[in-house]
C-alpha cells in the first residue's frame, strides 16, 4: 500500500478536525510531558551532581563528619560525632599502605583579598589545604608552584590564587612573589591556579589556597573544625581494599567500637550517585504513575475519536473499498492516522517536557540536558498507545461491508 | 466467449421472519463491447444486480463468471469462491463503477479522486498522474483537475466519476442511474460520454428510468420483482 496516500489521508483528516485533534492530543501531550519533564529535571540534577564530582577524579574518595546527602533528620547524630581533625589525619597517614595521596582541607567563605589599593568583593573563599592536594583534587597552576610539604610544616604565609582572584588583583603585573593581604595578614603569592570554571553555578576561581597549618593560625584551632579528608588510589584494582584500609585505620584512631557504625562518612562519586538515585526513585515512580494514568486516559480518548472518525467516514471507506482498497489498506490507513495523532502529541510532549525539565538547569545555571533515552521511550510509548487503542477502530473500519458503507447516511 | 455469465442468481435478505428476494433467479450473459441498459420499477433488484456484477456484493446462491474468472460458483453450501481481498482486486482491475450520487471523496482534488483506483492498483506515481490526467482530458475536465468536488457542478462531478471509472481500463463499466441526480441537459452530456466509451470498445451496463436514455443501448433488460422480465437485443 502507498504510504504517501495513507499519510495524505491522515493529514487531511487531522486538518479537517483541528480542535478535536488538538483536544485528543492534549492528553498525550500531558502524559508524555509529565514523564519527560520529571526525568529531564532529574537528569539535569544528576548531570550536575556528576559534574560537581569531577573535581574528585576516578579513584578518589572522601571522608567527612556529615554525610554528603542527608536524607533523614539525624542531624544530631552527626553533629555529636567527634571532629575529623588534623591530629587524626597525621596519625592516619603513616598507617596507610595502599593509598597514593591523602589530603585534608577546610574552607572559609566571604573573605576579602587586598593587594595595594586593589580589593576584591567579600565573596572570596579561603581553602586551607595540605600538600599533595593538587593530586586529590585535580588542581593545576598556570604560573608558580603548589603548596609543598615544607610550606605545611612551617605554616608559611604563602597562597595560590584562583584565576578570578588573580585577575581582579593583578591586571598587568605578574602576581608571583607579590604580597596580598587577607584580614590584615600578609601572604606571598606562589602560584596562580588554572581556570576551573563553575560548579552548581558557583565560581571555583574566586579562591586562595594556603597551607592548612597557616589557616589554623587565623581561622580556628587545629581540632576545632571538622576537616574533609580526601584520598586517591591510582590502581583501580586496589580501590576497594585501599578504601577499607582507610576506614579500618580511622575507626581504630577514633576509637569506634566493634559493632558500632563508623563515626564518619566515607563516600565515592559512585556511592553519591547511588544515594541520589535512591532519593529520586520515589519522584520517578510518582511521575511514572501520573504519566501512565494520563496516557491511559489519552489512549481511551484516541480510541473514542478514532471510532467517531470511522463512523463519520463510513461512506469514504465504502468508496475506497469499491475502488479496490483491501481490508489491510483500510486497516493501515486508520492505524496510521491514530499513530500520527499520538506521535504528534508525543513529540510536542517530549519537546515541552525537555524544555520544562531544563528550566531548573536555566534557573540554577546548570548544564542543559537532552535525555535521548527518554525521548525514544516516549515515542515508543506513543506508538504502543496508538497500536493498542487505534487497532479496534481500524479493525472496525476494515471490516465494513462495502455496500453497507456506501449506503450509509 | 461471454465477458460475463450470471447463472440462476439469488440475493435473499432475511429480515426477521420476512424473506426479501432482491434477486430471484437471474440469468444473464453479456458479450464483450455490449451496451446494456437495465430498466424496471424501484425495488425490482436493479442495484442489487449491479452490485453483484461489480463484486461489491455476493449472491446468496448462483454462479458468476467475469472475464473467464469464476467469482462465485454454485456449490452445495452456497459459499463464494473469491475471498474479500480477491474481490477487491477484481473491483480494482476489472470494474469501473459510476454511482448516482457520484461518491467522490470530498477532501480530495478531482485528480486525486481519479488517481485512487491506480493507487490501490499499485501503479507508480509518474504513470498514475499521466493516466489520471489523460482520463480527465477524456471527460473534458483537464482544466478543473485541481478543484475539489464542492467546487464543481453536478455534471462536472459525474464527469470526474466517469474518469475515475475508466482510468484503470476496466473490463466492464457499470453505471447505476448515473444521470439520476442531473438535469436533462447535463444528463445528455454525460450519456454522450458513456456512448463514446462504448464506441471506443468498452462494455457498458447502465441502469436508468428514462426511455430515451435506455434507447441509446443495444440491449434493454427489464426487471420485475427480482427477475428478468424482458431482454431485448437490437439489431
Ligand atoms: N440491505 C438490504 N436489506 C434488506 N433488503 C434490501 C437490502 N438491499 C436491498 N433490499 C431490498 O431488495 C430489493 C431490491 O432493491 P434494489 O436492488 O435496490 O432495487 P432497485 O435498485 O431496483 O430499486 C428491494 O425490495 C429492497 O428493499
Ligand atoms: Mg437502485
Amino acid at each position: 500500500m502507498n504510504f504517501k496516500e495513507i499519510f495524505r489521508s491522515a493529514r487531511d483528516s487531522i486538518r479537517q478536525n483541528k480542535l478535536r485533534s488538538f483536544l485528543t492530543l492534549l492528553g498525550v501531550v500531558i502524559g508524555i510531558f509529565s514523564i519527560i519533564g520529571v526525568m529531564t529535571a532529574i537528569n539535569v540534577l544528576q548531570q550536575s551532581v556528576e559534574d560537581n564530582m569531577n573535581g574528585l577524579g576516578a579513584g578518589t574518595f572522601q571522608v567527612q563528619k556529615f554525610p554528603n546527602v542527608n536524607m533523614g533528620n539525624n542531624w544530631w547524630k552527626y553533629q555529636s560525632r567527634k571532629n575529623l581533625d588534623y591530629k587524626d589525619f597525621q596519625r592516619l597517614l603513616p598507617r596507610l599502605t595502599i593509598v597514593d595521596y591523602a589530603t585534608a582541607e577546610d574552607w572559609r567563605w566571604n573573605n576579602t583579598f587586598k593587594y595595594k589599593d586593589k580589593s576584591t568583593k567579600a565573596n572570596m573563599i579561603i581553602a586551607g589545604i595540605t600538600h599533595n592536594w593538587e593530586f586529590t583534587n585535580n588542581l593545576r597552576v598556570d604560573m608558580g608552584r603548589m603548596i609543598s610539604q615544607i610550606d605545611e610544616e612551617n605554616a608559611s604565609h604563602v597562597v595560590i590564587l584562583g584565576s578570578e582572584a588573580a585577575d581582579i588583583l593583578f591586571q598587568n603585573i605578574n602576581p608571583i612573589g607579590e604580597n596580598i593581604k587577607i584580614d590584615g595578614v600578609k601572604y606571598r603569592v606562589i602560584g596562580v591556579a588554572e581556570e576551573r570554571g563553575q560548579r552548581f553555578g558557583n565560581s571555583m576561581d574566586n579562591r586562595a589556597y594556603m597551607p592548612l597549618t597557616t589557616y589554623f593560625k587565623y581561622y580556628g584551632q587545629a581540632n576545632f573544625t571538622s576537616l574533609n579528608y580526601c584520598f586517591s588510589i591510582l590502581d583501580q584494582d586496589q580501590f576497594e581494599e585501599g578504601m577499607q584500609e582507610v576506614i579500618n585505620e580511622l575507626r581504630l584512631i577514633r576509637g569506634d567500637k566493634i559493632g558500632e557504625d563508623n563515626s564518619f562518612e566515607a563516600w565515592t562519586n559512585a556511592s553519591l550517585i547511588d544515594q541520589f538515585n535512591q532519593m529520586t526513585a520515589a519522584i520517578r515512580i510518582a511521575a511514572a504513575i501520573i504519566a501512565s494514568i494520563a496516557l491511559l486516559a489519552s489512549g481511551i480518548g484516541i480510541m473514542n475519536i478514532m471510532l467517531v472518525t470511522v463512523s463519520e467516514r463510513t461512506r469514504e471507506i465504502g468508496v475506497r473499498k469499491s475502488l479496490g482498497a483491501k481490508r489491510r489498506d483500510v486497516l493501515f490507513q486508520f492505524m496510521f492516522e491514530a499513530m500520527i495523532l499520538t506521535e504528534i502529541g508525543g513529540v510536542v510532549g517530549i519537546i515541552l517536557g525537555i524544555i520544562g525539565g531544563n528550566v531548573i538547569a536555566i534557573i540554577a545555571d546548570m548544564s542543559f540536558v537532552f535525555p535521548w533515552d527518554w525521548a525514544i521511550i516516549g515515542l515508543v510509548v506513543c506508538s504502543g498507545i496508538a497500536l493498542i487503542f487505534g487497532s479496534y477502530p481500524a479493525y472496525k473500519a476494515a471490516s465494513l461491508d462495502p455496500i453497507e458503507a456506501l449506503r450509509y447516511e | 466467449m461471454s465477458l460475463l455469465i450470471l447463472k440462476n442468481i439469488f440475493r435473499i435478505y432475511q429480515i426477521g421472519d420476512i424473506e426479501v428476494r432482491a434477486l430471484n433467479g437471474v440469468d444473464v450473459d453479456v458479450e464483450r463491447n455490449e451496451y446494456v441498459s437495465i430498466m424496471g420499477p424501484s425495488g425490482s433488484g436493479k442495484s442489487t444486480l449491479m452490485n453483484i456484477i461489480g463484486c461489491l456484493d455476493t449472491p446468496t446462491k448462483g454462479g458468476y463468471e467475469l472475464d473467464g474468472m469464476v467469482i462465485h460458483q454454485e456449490v452445495k453450501d452456497g459459499t463464494g469462491i473469491a475471498s474479500d481481498d480477491q474481490l477487491a482486486v477484481i473491483r480494482n482491475q476489472k470494474i469501473g463503477f459510476i454511482f448516482q450520487t457520484f461518491n467522490l471523496l470530498p477532501r480530495m482534488t478531482a485528480l486525486h479522486n481519479v488517481e485512487l483506483p491506480l493507487i490501490y492498483g499499485g501503479v507508480p506515481r509518474a504513470e498514475r498522474l499521466e493516466r489520471a490526467q489523460a482520463a480527465l482530458e477524456q471527460v473534458q475536465l483537464a482544466d478543473r483537475m485541481h478543484h475539489k468536488p464542492n467546487e464543481l457542478s453536478g455534471g462536472q462531478r459525474q464527469r470526474v466519476a466517469v474518469a475515475r471509472a475508466l482510468v484503470n481500463n476496466p473490463s466492464i463499466i457499470l453505471a447505476d442511474e448515473p444521470t439520476g441526480n442531473l438535469d436533462s441537459k447535463t444528463s445528455h452530456d454525460i450519456m454522450d460520454l458513456i456512448d463514446n466509451l462504448h464506441k471506443e470498445g468498452n462494455t457498458i451496463i447502465l441502469v436508468t428510468h428514462e426511455h430515451d436514455i435506455a434507447e441509446r443501448a443495444n440491449r434493454v433488460i427489464h426487471m420485475l420483482d427480482g427477475k428478468i422480465h424482458e431482454d431485448n437485443k437490437k439489431k
